[in-house]
């Protein structure tokens, strides 16, 4: 019988007011030295499960009954002062948000050290040490001295190390890693991966390892939990789990990643198609203007590419790319931009003011959050009616037919028509996002991270969705996006951005299995796969490109 | 929202609402409910206990319950078009700030805080002494006073939604920005606009009562509750309490305003929490 | 750093300049001048030339604007019209007594309002909250003038143990002086007090719900050692900001207390010069009042802005 440093026993919480349940009767083990992965999408319960392993419920939440032991111990029962010695030194907590966990007026290394001096366990100096040599096994640059600084002086992924660091201070029995990785660059991740997993190999931690992300669970977790709705749906070694899954729910979890595994397939194979968009040498960004008439502050510089009807362009980048400039600037929102871009041949200007009503129909955008690209005060029928009067000037009888079409296109009830955005589901209200942008009736559509806030098995009903719609409509898409994963089911062209410029363009099947830039090869090399040895593979390859690309690329 | 109806039976969300709808009902019931006429003389003593008279006579030998009655319509009417004003000047500024931007935003900011410089008391002095203090000189300046303030709430209000995908979608139609104020941005700034406006009214009760306490009011005949308080302030050292009750009646609709605005508030962030 | 408070700087003293303009012009703006307002049906055209050369008024408007500037920065802040004597002799005296009042009331009460909007923020949701709470919003949401009346209703009338009116001349024995201010500063305090704690409780309410907060309270620190580390450092310039509006606000709010007890003070001689239209007088307190408060705003604004280490600029490279 192995030891275990962690067991939750029917653990039950439901939200306040008598709501359902967040987490239902829950029943989980954590043994000594094991890594177990608690994998589910948005309202699985997941992180609360993570936060009660501390003992803390956030407001909002009731505790409703079950029992959670660490090492032994009733944490549950304990009191306050008891569970207070025990978090930060037996158990220790990784948020997802470094940047919102670190208090922005301390340096580092005090915070980092902290909870050791709070607890008594090491003095100062023997605390410091200790972070320094942490750091270092978290491949912190410059061990020594980066913990002099405040958290706005160093980078996201940086930050998550030192909250590892931190959390391992103490060498504590439990690390609960709350989506560790989910705020970074998939570039970043692999890193910070590499990190978490040699500080926990090292240390012999357990973990309990919280995500949605499947192929980044699978590189580190011995066994797989999956959730969903507060319930567990099944649990296993983690490649049994993986290569044969019993439940449906699991399957299609694994499926969801596993589609975007595969290559790509069903390219149409239109060889002649008429370029709907030009775009010449754009250069866009913030600022005033240099002595070139150029914006002083660049996100995209020198952009050039066509995008035809019919056609999925994907513009793939990291954050700082101007991925998101780009989109921007053609569909006219940012002013400060100089370069052509062209509809149909014809001149577009750089602001919306300069544009024809007729020109800024044909261009439409779908943007990334759902929640904030409707209006809360206005029904949906409104929103989309909203279009139909602006552009068409259709009469009322005319519009309701209109507004039940257009919802059918992106398979929602006509019922959906009389609600507010509030009462929609995530997946629902993007739909909505894209029905108003068809309203329009658009030449282009310019697709913004759109299934980025989404999870990963509603995300690929919209990706379908997106492929039938362009099929259906002859629309010209361009679909910006950060998920190489996502952009492989559908786009037909890719361009790569990095630091406002284009590294690379072509086909995504060449670019995906032949990438010729090394900053292309780095972002293919980062893309999780769902097997368990990916990441010994992918680390030192990535550090290798990243080594040529700081050469001078 | 359930929340925010349970709490709507708590007693103190009762009484409070009980209080202002009770002052509200008599402001507009006007001088049906006064047991004696306001200007009569009901009695040759003044600050004393007469037969009729709740709550005895005032410096002048009037009936100060029929006074304080009679006087709520002035209060509570100056008020509520005072708080009206610097709203309706606040949030237009603000708006078109917000959607405007550049040199527009700019101006009125520095012009707002300039206005925002001066205590208001001392504007409601200089300005009485200016223009004397007629009903609509009280009225307009409490209003003007006040709307820098709004503008500065409504201003941060409107820049936190402009900056949302749905007004860059309108942006993107082509949409004026008249629609884009009236129709995106006003709906959803309503409610902590409709919270400050509860709270602009007791901030302006306040105010003109402190300037009818101190002389500059509206002048007699027309009396209200912060003009009772001075002119009975004289009772005072003989024991009379004339001139608290206008004050303990200010004192009912600030604090019930109040209390509901805190308590509302909270449950309605608790509600939206969920 | 340096730049801001430049800056900062410069726009309080713009906004004085016009400040002074805007005073000056508003008194300015009645038709009909003081010189006509004295001598009312007496008027002919020679007096009324003559008492204008006697009060300083001839000139056009911008020429007066500048003659009063000229004479403020130089101390003359002209001759009262009441008095016919230096406004600068009545000011002295007044602003010193004010000057008194306000002084002890923030230092009593800002200590004990900040503890308290602290404590209210750290127990939110117990009965101790709950109900301090609704003491001080009441306190808060009352008129000044309500608090003042109670008081003198029931310490100086009924129970007789202190005066209605505040008779502060100078000389006065400091045990005199004390017992004529006990009422007044007292009145002020439970204002002041209660508006303090109420603003304190909801910034430090602020802060506590930030995720660092949160993340403290994962590290298994102590309540202690969590608000001395993580809220203090993030307490102090908003605090501040609070401290130095409240003040502000203390300068002018003295006007009702100034009143009900008599009190000798720079707002009572403004009231009495706007109730005898003394112009010069009213023009003279109107520009001190709003000097000091807006000299309080940039205090308040300097150190709301100073406490977030991004704009401090770091030594290290």
């Amino acid at each position: 019988m192995k030891q275990l440093v962690l067991s939750i026993r029917n653990l039950t919480i439901r939200s306040e007011g008598g709501g359902h349940a967040i987490v239902d009767n829950i029943s989980l083990d954590v043994a000594k030295g094991e890594v177990v992965a608690l994998v589910g999408e948005s309202g699985s319960g997941k992180s609360t499960i993570g936060l009660s392993c501390l003992g803390l419920f956030r407001p909002g939440l009731t505790y409703v009954g079950g029992d959670i032991e660490l090492e032994g111990s009733n944490l549950l029962g304990l009191p306050p002062r008891e569970l207070q010695s025990l978090r930060g030194r037996r158990v220790a907590y990784v948020a997802q948000s470094a940047a919102a966990s670190f208090n922005p007026a301390i340096k580092l290394n005090s915070q980092v050290i902290e909870p050791s001096i709070a607890h008594g366990t090491r003095s100062a100096s023997e605390a410091l040490d200790r972070a320094i040599s942490l750091y270092a096994t978290v491949r912190l640059p410059q061990p020594n001295q980066i913990g002099s600084r405040y958290p706005h002086e160093v980078s996201g992924g940086q930050l998550q190390r030192f909250m590892l660091a931190m959390g391992m201070l103490d060498a504590p029995a439990l690390l609960v890693l709350d989506e560790p990785t989910s705020a970074l660059d998939v570039t970043t991740q692999v890193e910070v991966l590499m990190a978490m997993k040699s500080a926990v190999s090292a240390q012999g931690t357990s973990a309990l390892f919280i995500s949605h992300d499947l192929p980044v669970v699978a590189q580190m977790a011995d066994r797989v939990v999956v959730l969903r709705n507060g319930r567990i749906v099944e649990s296993g070694p983690t490649n049994e789990l993986l290569h044969s899954p019993k439940e449906a729910y699991t399957r299609e979890l694994i499926a969801a990643f596993r589609k975007i595994d595969q290559k790509r397939l069903d390219i149409s194979q239109e060889q002649d198609r008429k370029t709907v968009l030009s775009v010449q040498d754009l250069s866009a960004g913030y600022g005033g203007r240099t002595r070139a008439g150029k914006p002083s502050v660049l996100a995209v510089e020198n952009a050039s590419f066509n995008l035809a009807r019919g056609e999925v362009l994907a513009v793939v980048g990291e954050s700082g790319s101007g991925k998101t400039s780009l989109a921007q600037a053609i569909a006219g929102l940012l002013p400060r931009s100089v370069g052509s871009v062209r509809l149909h041949d014809v001149e577009l200007s750089a602001s919306l003011g300069g544009r024809t009503k007729d020109q800024l129909r044909r261009v439409q955008m779908v943007f990334q959050m759902a929640d904030t690209a409707l209006n809360p005060k206005h029904t949906i029928a409104r929103t989309l009616e909203r279009v139909l009067e602006h552009f068409f000037r259709l009469p009322a009888a005319q519009r309701e037919k209109r507004i039940e079409q257009l919802l059918a296109l992106v398979q929602l009830p006509p019922e959906i028509a009389a609600r507010y955005p509030r009462q929609l589901s995530g997946g629902q209200k993007q739909r909505v996002n894209l029905a108003r942008a068809l309203a329009a009736e658009p030449d282009v559509l310019i697709c913004d991270e759109v299934t980025s806030a989404l999870d990963t098995i509603v995300s690929v009903a919209v990706l379908d969705l997106i492929r039938e719609l362009k099929a259906k409509l002859g629309l010209a898409v361009l679909f910006v996006s950060h998920d190489l994963a996502a952009i492989s089911g559908i786009a037909d062209q890719t361009i790569v951005m990095r630091r406002g410029k284009i590294v690379e363009a072509g086909e995504t099947a060449v670019i995906l299995d032949r990438p010729k830039h090394p900053y292309t090869q780095l972002l293919v090399s980062s893309v999780p796969e769902l097997r368990a040895n990916w990441l010994q593979e992918a680390a030192p390859r990535n550090e290798a490109l990243a080594k040529r690309i700081a050469a001078g690329v | 929202m359930n929340y925010f109806i349970q709490s709507l039976r708590r007693p103190g969300i009762v009484i409070s609402a009980s209080i202002l709808l009770f002052w509200l009902v008599i402001s507009l019931a006007g001088g049906f409910v006064l047991p004696h006429d306001p200007t009569d003389f009901i009695s040759d003593d003044a600050f004393a206990d007469a037969v009729g008279a709740a709550l005895g006579t005032d410096h002048m030998g009037r009936d100060v319950a029929s006074r304080l009655l009679a006087g709520t319509q002035l209060t509570i009417g100056m008020s509520v078009a005072a708080a009206a004003l610097s709203h309706l000047v606040g949030v237009s500024l603000a708006l078109c700030a917000a959607v405007n931007g550049g040199w527009i935003d700019t101006v009125s900011s520095r012009l707002v805080d300039i206005i925002l410089s001066v205590p208001k008391i001392i504007v409601g002095l200089v300005v009485v002494a200016v223009l004397g203090p007629s009903l609509t000189v009280l009225i307009v300046m409490t209003g003007t006073v006040y709307s820098g303030g709004v503008f500065r709430i409504a201003r941060a209000l409107a820049r936190d939604v402009v900056g949302l995908d749905y007004v860059r979608a309108a942006t993107a139609r082509g949409e004026g920005k008249l629609h884009i104020m009236m129709r995106e941005i006003l709906p959803n700034i309503l409610s902590p606009l409709a919270v400050d406006f509860a709270l602009r009214v007791s901030f302006a009760i306040l105010f003109i009562s402190s300037l009818g306490f101190l002389g500059l009011g509206v002048q007699p005949p027309k009396a209200d509750w912060g003009t009772l308080v001075h002119d009975n302030i004289s009772g005072l050292s003989s024991g009379s309490l004339a001139a608290i009750w206008p004050a303990l009646a200010i004192a009912s609709v600030t604090i019930s305003l109040n209390y509901l605005v805190d308590t509302l508030s909270l449950a309605g962030e608790n509600g939206r929490k969920q | 750093m340096i730049k801001l408070i430049g800056l900062r700087l410069f726009a309080a003293l713009a906004t004085l300049a016009v400040l002074s303009a805007v005073i000056f012009s508003a008194t300015e703006i009645l038709p009909g001048d003081v010189a006509d307002l004295q001598l009312g049906q007496y008027a002919t055209k020679e007096s009324t030339e003559q008492l204008r050369k006697e009060l300083g008024i001839t000139g056009t408007p911008i020429e007066r604007y500048g003659r009063w500037l000229n004479g403020i920065a130089h101390g003359d802040f002209g001759k009262s019209m009441t008095t016919r004597g230096p406004v600068a002799d009545l000011l002295e005296e007044r602003l010193k007594n004010t000057a008194t009042l306000a002084g002890f009331t923030a230092l009593i009460a800002v200590p004990i309002a900040v503890l308290l909007g602290i404590s209210m923020a750290l127990y939110a949701g117990t009965l101790f909250e709950r109900i301090t709470s609704a003491v001080v919003m009441a306190f808060a949401a009352v008129p000044e003038f309500l608090v003042a009346t109670v008081a003198v209703a029931v310490f100086a009338v009924s129970l007789k143990w202190l005066p209605a009116v505040s008779y502060v001349t100078p000389g006065l024995s400091l045990k005199a002086l004390a017992v004529a201010l006990v009422l007044p500063i007292l009145t002020l305090v439970l204002h002041i007090t209660a508006q303090i704690a109420r603003m304190t409780k909801s910034t430090i309410a602020n802060i506590l719900t930030q995720p660092f907060i949160e993340m403290a309270d994962l590290k298994g620190l102590s309540a202690w050692r969590k608000i001395a580390f993580h809220v203090g450092p993030n307490m102090a310039g908003p605090l501040a900001n609070v401290i130095a509006l409240n003040v502000a606000y203390l300068v002018s709010g003295v006007v009702v207390v100034e009143t009900v007890f008599a009190y000798p003070g720079l707002a009572r001689l403004m009231i009495d010069a706007v109730n005898g239209r003394d112009m010069p007088v009213i023009q003279a307190c109107a520009m001190i009042f709003s000097a000091v408060y807006i000299l309080l705003i940039f205090i308040a604004d300097l150190s709301a802005a100073s406490a977030n280490p991004r704009l401090r600029k770091t030594v290290r490279a």
